[in-house]
């Protein structure tokens, strides 16, 4: 890089003029950039500082260890669950109840949120419908699949199922929608009929952000885990917390949640580089 | 056995209804336009007087609620592969590459396959992107794409081109460089062009007439013929000349735009 060795080698010599320099300096000005080096840290100082106050009030007694045990207390937890694989069969049980309940409900909501991004007629039959059935607490319906599904697996499959499938439609719906109408313009012009340009167009087209939609649901069943292992589950993370409140195992109930965050933390990385590496040509330049 | 040629675009009395009922709006009222084979015609106008409306019905995008458009004497139907469409913003396939993009234009074409390559090939480079055959339009600058989009336009050699605002979103230098590449390709490949733009200096430099259009509803307000030489230099929009024709236009436009902001201030 000559050119930058250059401008290097001039502001050594002082012959560039570093404006910057003279200006107030400061880390809390106003919509300015702050050296990324800053930045990435601050990211990382303030859980640190958290995690350390926890110790902090924990060691001192400050807090009964009933309500808040301490960091190491959940480190413990972590390793009997691990050691006596009760970890391992929870999360084997738990990720497959969120991977039958995504999975039924994005086979399900991607072909119906096309067709209704599509085509008015079905979304004029459905949007009312599944605008209205969304707001419905989750939780209400329990005992309803419990009457429809029994109390297996079934029931907590539909669970998820139930509390992803009909956002799940509306946003597909709206990802086909928002694709430029031009191209479709652009595809008729150049003579493509209309099976080939909703193949050929419209689905490439909207693809990457249907692949978000997915990302942000599944996000969202791990959410609903706990939901949907309230009733009569033997085993699961989510059931896991929820028996852990009757015996007041404040250190399982934590180390449970966290857990649960971490999959679903994983899950969201997961997609974003699988959808990185699918739609190469979104990225900028 | 005609004497008199048949026009490349006939419009008689063509007008647009948009919405029902209560909100039944009229957009185009009553446009008779009719273009010449080879013509370079430029339509200008205020934003929203119809520029684009009238400009898919023509390409057969709209279907107009009343009035006929024939082109080379036959009623549009729809859309066509004689006609080529350059839109408002980029529009390109984002997951194809540049080739890919012109490649998918040549689809329904029946060449065969190295006919193809090799027509890609040539119109790649003349619209200048040789060495970016396998870019995605993202990694493109905006000049750069619009370049696609012509030669994805062209590449299948329509007899007419409808283009859209197609420099609007460009800087002022490189839509300069884009208006003469136009004009270049619009020579070599003998193709009937309608030019739809808000610009009225871009409108005078690249046609043979401009089409000015009223707006609420947009009809023609004035019909000018454009008699500068060709091929034209950028330099020649300082001429007196062009000077005029532009007074002309603006004075038009302005008192467009004048009654559109006094109706929005009485609605
Ligand atoms: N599909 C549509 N439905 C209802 N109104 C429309 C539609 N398309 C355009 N219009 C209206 O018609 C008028 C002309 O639009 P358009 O042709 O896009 O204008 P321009 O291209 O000159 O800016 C505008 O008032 C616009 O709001
Ligand atoms: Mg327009």
């Amino acid at each position: 890089m000559p050119k930058t060795s250059s401008i290097a080698a001039n502001a050594a010599a002082g012959r560039i003029d570093r404006r910057q320099s003279r200006r107030k300096k400061g880390l809390l000005r106003l919509r300015q950039p702050i050296p990324d080096r800053v930045f990435t840290t601050a990211g990382l100082v303030v859980p640190v500082v958290l995690v350390l106050l926890w110790f902090a009030v924990t060691a001192l007694g400050l807090v009964k260890p009933l309500f808040l045990p301490s960091p190491l207390a959940i480190l413990e937890e972590a390793w009997r669950q691990i050691s006596t694989g009760i970890l391992f069969e929870d999360a084997a049980v738990s990720s497959y109840r969120i991977i039958v309940g995504w999975l039924s409900a994005a086979v399900l909501a991607i072909p119906v949120g096309i067709l209704m991004g599509n085509f008015r007629l079905f979304e004029g039959a459905l949007e009312p419908l599944i605008s209205t059935v969304r707001y419905m607490p989750i939780v209400a319906l329990i005992p309803l699949t419990i009457l429809w599904a029994g109390i297996g697996d079934e029931q907590k499959i539909l669970i998820l199922f139930l509390g992803t499938f009909f956002q799940m439609t509306l946003m597909v719906m709206d990802n086909v929608k928002n694709i430029d109408v031009n191209l479709i313009r652009a595809g008729q012009t150049l003579g493509f009929s209309n099976t080939e340009i909703l193949w050929r167009i419209i689905l490439p087209a909207a693809l990457p952000a249907i692949w978000d939609t997915c990302r942000i649901t599944i996000g969202w069943t791990w959410t609903y885990l706990v939901v949907a292992e309230l009733v009569a589950a033997q085993s699961g993370l989510g059931r896991r917390i929820m028996d852990a409140q009757r015996y007041l195992a404040t250190d399982t109930i934590i180390f449970g949640t966290l857990f649960i965050g971490l999959l679903g933390l994983l899950t969201d990385y997961a997609f974003k580089r699988t959808g990185r590496s699918l739609f190469r040509w979104t990225a900028d330049r | 056995m005609t004497m008199a040629p048949i026009p490349k675009i006939r419009a008689e009395a063509v007008g647009k209804i948009f919405g029902e009922g209560a909100d039944e709006f009229l957009a185009i009222d009553r446009i008779d336009l009719t273009v010449a084979p080879n013509e370079f015609v430029s339509i200008v106008g205020t934003s929203g007087c119809g520029k684009s409306t009238f400009l898919n019905m023509v390409g057969g995008l709209t279907e107009p609620t009343f009035g006929d458009i024939l082109i080379d004497g036959k009623p549009v139907k729809g859309p066509g592969r004689d006609r080529g469409f350059v839109f408002q913003g980029y529009s390109l396939f984002e997951w194809m590459t540049v080739e890919g993009n012109i490649l998918f234009a040549l689809e329904k074409s029946r060449l065969s396959k190295p006919e193809k390559t090799e027509l890609v090939r040539q119109f790649i480079h003349e619209v200048g992107l040789r060495g970016f055959e396998k870019s995605y339009p993202r990694q493109l600058s905006g000049g750069m794409r619009q370049r696609v989009a012509i030669a994805r336009a062209l590449v299948y050699k329509p007899s007419l081109l409808l283009m859209d605002e197609p420099f609007g979103a460009l800087d002022a230098q490189t839509r300069g460089m884009m208006q003469e590449l136009l004009l270049k390709v619009w020579e070599d490949h003998k193709v009937t062009v309608l030019f739809v733009t808000h610009d009225v200096e871009e409108a005078i430099f690249l046609a043979d007439r401009v089409i000015v259009l009223a707006s609420r509803p947009g009809r023609i307000k004035r019909e000018l013929t454009v008699d500068l030489p060709r091929p034209r230099q950028f330099d020649i929009v300082t001429s007196p000349e062009f000077s005029q024709l532009k007074r002309g236009v603006l004075a038009d436009i302005r008192e467009e735009t004048l009654k559109v902001m006094s109706l929005g201030d009485a609605g």
